[in-house]
């Protein structure tokens, strides 16, 4: 009893220490860009009022946006608003900026899931294989393919992959997520539950317009899996190489247990704890950087409507945004410390 | 009768500094007895130990005129014919159960995992057996003990698991691999007889390494003295003080130290013609 008493404690903790983190990042984040908001030599004023405004009228717009404050009062009340999801207006196109992410992110996250899956599902594997026949053939191919994933010029391979691939073979999509003729038809004929096509389709038991979706995603994806599979398949070596080296392996092989357990379960439930950071870091990157990608292919993702309101100085939209990245990359931190105590009883 | 055959073993590293003999033709035969070896650290227990179950690891590698299990060739067997040996039929308790149990594994897993996998028994049944072969090592909370983790057991109980793990399938013979030298001086003996009940009533082979000669004489018949990868001396236990070879004096001289193993042994004349070769 006294065991359980103390195991919910430290549940308890833990949820809380959770949240307290949660609230602090978040609430460090909109301070940064609060603070960059303020720095940057842009005059929210006269972006909206325009340059032939009279004294009054941007008197009546620094009232409206509440700019006459104190700026601790501002930040506030930014901040305030923020927690109820108003992140400002749009000056470029004078939508909320909530409205804009809610439509772009979910365009981002799906390609960055779709890619981080690629990634472990080719990287963890392979990695394996080059950590349990280090030196042989395959060992080199791996490291060689994971380098090259390194140094990989994605802006070209992406130029490249579109003019092969879809150009000249018809293999797959072109940019954007679906062709323009089911793009029209997401738009009217499928309930949007998540913003992500490949999962709203699926609920509406439209397959036509998956198997476009997948066309459309399977390059970008693929690329960015690439790069992803690149940095897991080089940590699962390493990884897998330093638990094959440890004691509880000879353990198992001394009770008879067959190679292919020894590795996929003894080891590979301790490799699984430091990768499952390794995992998260690929994915959060993916999430925040694959711009280059989303301008290549035409996908509306959080990134691309990032750059793009930053080449017309939107502010609110700029630092909406990235406040939005923020918080997922902090929910993804979240997500991987649950995961990690979940495997890894010491860290309970 | 024979249990066991070894003829001129020998384990080599080849390693970017060079070749390393670790064990240089070692031979000796066992039955259903207890046989120790000794010796200081790095003198070749271990590699000689491992052998046995072909469990060293590249770029080790394993050579021997004759290594005969029961009736079969160790050098000749496959790698599946060595899985059916290894747990069932021979078995292995290592030093530190800190290191050799899985960290992220439950210990009741850790322990129904052979009967579950290789015996192909049910939950329930595999769990009555772990049940019982911890109450054989003397645990008093078996149920608890299984849930548990092996970083939150004690380094004496972990090896009670090491113990019990090893012992559930009956092997015919044992080798244990300093069982006692990662634990506190205060459980050692605990454990010890423990396993020596176990092994004597159990009418096991055993290969009982340490570096401790006095242990090793106390819970053995016979005792192989190794150096440098070599056996210098064989002789019954009730012979030891009259050992004449001067490195197994010198083992016998100095005196037991607490802590694990020991480094070189101080004070020996390592220039005689013994220690050359
Ligand atoms: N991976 C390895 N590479 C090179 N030499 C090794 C390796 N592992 C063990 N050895 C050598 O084998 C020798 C014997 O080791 P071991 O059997 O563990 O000694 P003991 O158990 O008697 O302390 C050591 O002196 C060491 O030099
Ligand atoms: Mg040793």
């Amino acid at each position: 009893m006294a065991m359980n008493t103390s195991l919910l404690n430290g549940r308890l903790r833990m949820v809380l220490g959770f949240v307290v983190s949660l609230v602090v990042t978040i609430f460090g984040l909109l301070l940064v860009t609060f603070i960059i908001g303020r720095v940057v030599p842009i005059d929210p004023i006269l972006s909206i009022v325009g340059e032939r405004a009279t004294q009054a009228q941007i008197e009546a717009a620094r009232v409206a946006l509440g700019l006459d404050k104190p700026l601790w009062q501002q930040f506030f009340i930014y901040v305030f608003n923020a927690f109820q999801g108003d992140l400002g207006m749009s000056i470029r196109t004078g939508e909320p900026v909530i409205d804009a992410v809610t439509r772009h992110f979910p365009a981002t996250l799906e390609l960055a899931t779709i890619a981080t899956i690629l990634g472990v599902i080719a990287g963890v594997p392979a990695g394996v294989l080059a950590a349990t026949r280090p030196g042989s053939m395959a060992d080199h191919v791996v490291r060689l393919v994971g380098l090259m994933g390194y140094s990989m010029p994605v802006f070209w391979l992406g130029l490249i992959g579109l003019l092969v691939f879809y150009g000249q073979l018809g293999w797959v999509g072109g940019p954007g997520r679906l062709d323009a003729m089911y793009d029209m038809m997401y738009d009217f004929e499928v309930p949007q539950r998540t913003g992500m096509i490949l999962l709203d389709t699926a609920f509406a038991g439209r397959w036509d317009m998956f198997a476009n979706a997948i066309s459309h995603i399977i390059l970008p994806a693929g690329l960015l899996g690439y790069v992803s599979m690149a940095y897991i398949s080089r940590m699962t070596r390493s990884f897998m190489m330093n638990e094959l080296g440890q004691e509880y392996i000879t353990t198992a092989r001394v009770k008879g247990m067959p190679e292919r357990r020894v590795i996929w379960v003894h080891a590979m439930r301790n490799v699984l704890v430091p990768l499952i950071t390794v995992v998260a870091l690929s994915y959060a990157y993916l999430l925040e950087g694959s711009v280059l990608t989303e301008t290549i292919f035409a996908w509306p993702g959080l990134g691309s409507y990032i750059t793009d309101a930053l080449m017309v100085a939107d502010m609110p939209a700029v630092l909406g945004g990235t406040v939005v990245v923020g918080v997922a990359f902090v929910a993804l931190n979240m997500v991987s410390d649950l995961l990690y105590r979940l495997v890894d009883p010491r860290a309970r | 009768m024979t249990l066991l055959s070894v003829k001129d073993l020998r384990v080599t590293f080849d390693t970017e500094a060079g070749v390393v003999e670790a064990v240089r033709g070692v031979s000796f035969s066992l039955g259903r007895e207890r046989l120790g070896i000794v010796g200081e650290s790095g003198s070749g227990k271990t590699m000689t130990g491992r052998s046995v179950l072909r469990l060293i690891r590249p770029p080790g590698r394993i050579d021997a005129a004759e290594m005969v299990f029961d009736g079969q060739d160790l050098m000749k067997a496959s790698e599946r014919e060595m899985r059916a040996l290894r747990g069932q039929r021979i078995a292995m308790v290592m030093q530190d159960p800190k290191y050799s149990l899985n960290p992220v594994m439950q210990v009741g897993a850790q322990l129904m995992e052979g009967l579950r996998q290789r015996d192909r028994l049910g939950g329930a049944e595999a769990k009555k057996k772990a049940i019982a072969a911890l109450e054989a090592v003397q645990i008093r909370d078996p149920e608890r003990v299984m849930a548990a983790y092996p970083h939150e057991l004690s380094g004496g109980m972990g090896q009670r698991v090491m113990i019990a793990m090893m012992l559930i399938p009956n092997p015919d013979l044992l080798i244990a691999d300093e069982p006692t030298s990662a634990l506190d001086v205060t459980v050692q003996a605990e454990v010890l007889s423990i396993l020596d009940g176990l092994v004597r009533d159990r009418g096991m082979g055993l290969i009982f390494i340490s570096h401790d000669l006095r242990l090793v004489a106390r819970f053995c018949d016979r005792v192989l003295v190794m150096y440098k990868g070599k056996i210098v001396e064989e002789l019954a236990a009730r012979d030891l003080l009259a050992a004449k070879h001067p490195y197994t004096q010198g083992l016998l001289n100095c005196l037991p130290r607490i802590g694990g193993d020991r480094g070189p042994l101080p004070g020996l004349d390592r220039t005689a013609d013994w220690a050359r070769a």
